[in-house]
C-alpha cells in the first residue's frame, strides 16, 4: 500500500470539523464483503465525490450513511450523532438537517413538484402556509426549474427536471449536508454541466457540504474538491491531483484512461 | 424601544441552537428594524408573525433594516427579509437593507425579489366538470377497451389456430412452466377453498331441509350445483385472483423493462412467446382443476354429512349417484375452457396495456382481476340461462 492510501486510509483524527465520520465500516451481502474497515471523513463545507467500479458499494455506503440500510459492524458519525444510537426522535431532526437527491428523483408521484417540496417543511416546520408556498416557490426558482414546472405531476416532467424537483425537495429545509446519488447520470451533457455549476452555486451560497455518488468524470473535475475512491473494501480521500499521480492499478486506469483525460483537460480550462 | 428575544424558540430546531431576535427603534419618521441571531427555517414562525405586525405597522417613512448581528441565515430567513422589504417599499417606504457580511449577502441575492407567482397544487377544477368528466371518461373507457379486447379475442383465435397448424412453433418448455405455476402449485388453495364451500354447503342445506325431514336431499343439493356451477366458477374466480393477475404483473413488468419492445426488434412475436403458452396452459389446467374442486367440495360435504347428518359415505355415494349424471359433470366442465380463455385473454391484454411506469402495472392488475371475474360470472348466468333452456 502507498503512502496516500496509507494516510488516508488511516483515518486523521485532527478533523474536527468534519460533519460525517464513517470509523471501521463493514458491509456484508452473506459471504460477500462489500466494505471492510472503512474509514471515511466528510469536512464542514466540501463537495466530496464518491467513485468506485461497478458493485464496490458506493451507494451502499450512502445509503449506510443516511440510515435506510444497517451495516455489520463500525460506527457512523453524521454532525456528531451516532446514527445507529439515536432515538427515533432524535433521528428525525437529524434527518432534517440532511437532504438526499436519488437517482431519478424519488418524487411522490401522487402529488405536484410544489406539494413534493412543501411535504417536508409541512412535516419540521409549522409555518403559516402563505410563508410555505413562497419557500416553496423559492426553492423551485432557486434549483433552476421554469415557475410551470411547480404545479404538475412527475409524471409529467423530463427526467432532467424530476432530478432539479428531487433538488428543490432535497433542499426544502435548508440542510447542512446534500447527499446527491448520481446526479447527472441521465442527463445530457448540457443539462449535466448546468446540473454541476447549480450545485457549486448552491453550494456556495448556502453553505452546504456534499456527498456526492458520481460517475460523472467531468463532475469530478468541475465541482469536487476532494473524491474518495472506493477500493480494496476500503475508501481513499485525496484530492484529483493527488489521486492521479497515485499507482494504483485501478485509480491509475481511472483517472488516466482516455476518458479522464478529456475530463480533466475540460476541467482545467473552465475553471 | 421594545427588545424581545425569542427564547422559547433557542431550545427547538438546530444545532446553531441561538435565539433570533428583532429590535424596533423610531426616530421620528424613520424606522430602524435590527435583526440578529440566527434567521433560520426553526425561528422562522415567531419571526414571520413579528415582522407582518411590524410591516402592518409601519408608516410610509424610511426604514433601515440592520443586518449586522446576523449570525446565521438560511434561505427562509433571507426570505423573510426579502418579503419585509418588499412590503414596506410597496407601503411608499423607501428601504435600506445593510450590515450583512459578505457572505450571507450572497444568500440575499440568491433569495432574490418576490419569485413569479406559481400553481403548486396542480391545476384547479370545478367539482361538477370533474365528475363529468369522470363519467365521461370511464363510460369511453369502457367502451375503448371493450373493442380493444375483442380485437384482441381475433387476433388470439387466429394465432390459436395457426398454432394448431404448426405445433411445433408452440414453446414446451414454457407451456410446461405455465402449466405447472398455474395448475400444481394452485392445487393447496383450490382443494382448500372447494372443501370448506362443500363443507358450509352441506350444513346450510341440512339445516334447511331438515325442516322438512329431507335431510337426506343435502347430498342432490350439494351434488348439482357443485357439478353444474359452483366447482367451476370457484375455480374459474381463485384462477382470476391468483393468476390472471400474475400474467398481467409478468408481461406488464416486461413491458416496463422494455423486453416486449427487445422481443419485437429480435423478431419474436410477444403473442407467440407471451400470450400463447399462458393461454394454452390455463385451457388445459383450468378444466383439471374444476374436476379437482368438485372432488374436493364433494369430499367436505360428504365428511359434513357423516358428522351433522349422520349420512355414512356409502349411502352418500348412493344417493349422489341418483341424483347426479354425467351429463352435471360435462355441463360444468365444459364451461372451464371457456373461462380459462377468458382469463388468460383479460389477463394477458390488461399486461400488454401497461405503459411505462411501475404505478401502471398496479392499475393494470386490478383491471385485469376486476374484468376476468366479471365476464366469469356474467358468462356463468349466461350459461345457466342456456342450459336451463336446452333442458341440459
Amino acid at each position: 500500500m502507498d503512502a496516500v492510501a496509507a494516510a488516508a486510509i488511516g483515518g486523521d483524527d485532527r478533523s474536527a470539523d468534519s460533519v460525517i465520520r464513517v470509523r471501521g465500516l463493514r458491509t456484508q451481502f452473506g459471504p460477500q464483503v462489500v466494505h471492510d474497515d472503512l474509514n471515511l471523513d466528510v469536512r464542514r463545507g466540501e463537495v466530496l465525490g464518491v467513485v468506485g467500479g461497478s458493485g464496490t458499494g458506493k451507494s451502499v455506503l450512502l445509503r449506510e450513511i443516511i440510515g435506510l440500510m444497517e451495516p455489520a459492524a463500525g460506527t457512523i458519525e453524521v454532525l456528531g450523532h451516532d446514527t445507529r444510537r439515536l432515538a427515533p426522535k432524535d433521528a428525525k431532526s437529524l434527518s432534517g438537517r440532511w437532504g438526499v437527491l436519488f437517482q431519478d428523483g424519488a418524487l411522490f408521484s401522487a402529488l405536484t413538484v410544489g406539494q413534493n417540496i412543501r411535504v417536508p417543511i409541512q412535516e419540521y416546520t409549522d409555518l403559516p402556509s402563505d410563508l410555505m408556498d413562497d419557500i416553496v416557490r423559492l426553492k423551485v426558482q432557486m434549483s433552476g426549474l421554469p415557475s410551470f414546472a411547480c404545479g404538475k405531476f412527475p409524471s409529467e416532467l423530463s427526467g432532467g427536471m424530476r432530478k432539479r424537483a428531487g433538488l428543490a425537495r432535497a433542499l426544502a429545509l435548508d440542510p447542512e449536508i446534500l447527499f446527491l446519488d448520481e446526479p447527472t447520470a441521465g442527463l445530457d451533457p448540457i443539462g449535466a454541466a448546468a446540473f454541476d455549476q447549480l450545485i457549486l452555486g448552491l453550494k456556495r451560497s448556502l453553505g452546504l457540504t456534499v456527498f456526492m455518488v458520481t460517475h460523472d468524470l467531468d463532475s469530478l473535475a468541475a465541482i469536487c474538491d476532494r473524491i474518495a475512491v472506493l477500493v480494496d473494501k476500503r475508501v481513499i480521500v485525496d484530492t484529483m491531483a493527488n489521486l492521479m499521480e497515485t499507482d494504483h492499478p485501478w485509480i491509475r486506469e481511472y483517472f488516466h484512461g482516455p476518458r479522464a483525460r478529456a475530463a480533466a483537460g475540460a476541467g482545467q480550462t473552465s475553471g | 424601544m421594545t427588545a424581545e428575544p425569542f427564547d422559547r424558540l433557542a431550545a427547538s430546531g438546530r444545532a446553531d441552537g441561538a435565539a433570533a431576535w428583532l429590535d424596533t427603534d423610531r426616530t421620528g419618521r424613520r424606522l430602524v428594524l435590527r435583526a440578529g441571531g440566527s434567521w433560520t427555517l426553526a425561528h422562522a414562525p415567531a419571526l414571520d408573525q413579528r415582522l407582518r405586525a411590524e410591516a402592518a405597522g409601519a408608516g410610509s417613512g424610511d426604514v433601515l433594516i440592520d443586518l449586522s448581528a446576523i449570525r446565521s441565515l438560511d434561505t427562509t430567513g433571507a426570505w423573510l427579509i426579502r418579503r419585509t422589504a418588499g412590503d414596506l417599499g410597496e407601503r411608499g417606504a423607501a428601504v435600506e437593507v445593510a450590515g450583512l457580511s459578505e457572505e450571507l449577502a450572497g444568500l440575499l441575492d440568491r433569495v432574490g425579489q418576490k419569485p413569479e407567482p406559481m400553481d403548486i397544487e396542480g391545476p384547479a377544477v370545478n367539482k361538477l366538470v370533474e365528475i363529468a368528466n369522470r363519467v365521461g371518461y370511464a363510460s369511453f373507457e369502457f367502451c375503448r377497451s371493450a373493442a380493444n379486447l375483442t380485437a384482441f379475442l381475433g387476433m388470439l383465435v387466429v394465432k390459436t389456430a395457426s398454432a394448431f397448424l404448426h405445433p411445433g412453433r408452440l414453446r414446451l418448455r414454457s407451456l410446461v412452466y405455465h402449466m405447472e405455476q398455474t395448475g400444481l402449485n394452485a392445487m393447496p388453495i383450490v382443494g382448500l377453498l372447494s372443501f370448506l364451500i362443500g363443507v358450509v354447503l352441506a350444513y346450510q342445506g341440512a339445516i334447511q331441509l331438515r325442516q322438512f325431514g329431507a335431510e337426506v336431499f343435502t347430498v342432490n343439493l350439494l351434488g348439482v350445483s357443485m357439478l353444474r356451477v359452483l366447482g367451476v366458477l370457484l375455480t374459474a374466480i381463485i384462477i382470476a385472483g391468483r393468476s390472471g393477475s400474475a400474467f398481467t404483473a409478468q408481461i406488464g413488468t416486461m413491458k416496463v423493462n422494455q423486453e416486449v419492445d427487445a422481443m419485437r426488434t429480435i423478431g419474436l412475436d410477444p403473442t407467440e412467446v407471451l400470450v400463447l403458452p399462458r393461454l394454452f396452459a390455463l385451457l388445459i389446467t383450468l378444466p383439471l382443476l374444476s374436476f379437482y374442486a368438485v372432488i374436493m367440495g364433494l369430499v367436505g360435504g360428504a365428511i359434513m354429512c357423516a358428522l351433522v347428518l349422520d349420512i355414512s359415505f356409502y349411502q352418500f355415494i348412493n344417493q349422489l349417484r341418483g341424483a347426479i349424471t354425467t351429463n352435471d359433470l360435462l355441463v360444468g366442465i365444459i364451461q372451464a375452457p371457456v373461462f380459462a380463455f377468458i382469463i388468460a385473454m383479460v389477463g394477458c391484454y390488461e399486461g400488454l396495456q401497461v405503459s411505462g411506469s411501475a404505478e401502471s402495472v398496479g392499475q393494470q392488475t386490478t383491471r385485469s382481476v376486476v374484468e376476468s371475474i366479471f365476464i366469469v360470472i356474467i358468462l356463468t348466468a349466461l350459461f345457466t340461462i342456456i342450459f336451463s333452456n336446452l333442458g341440459i
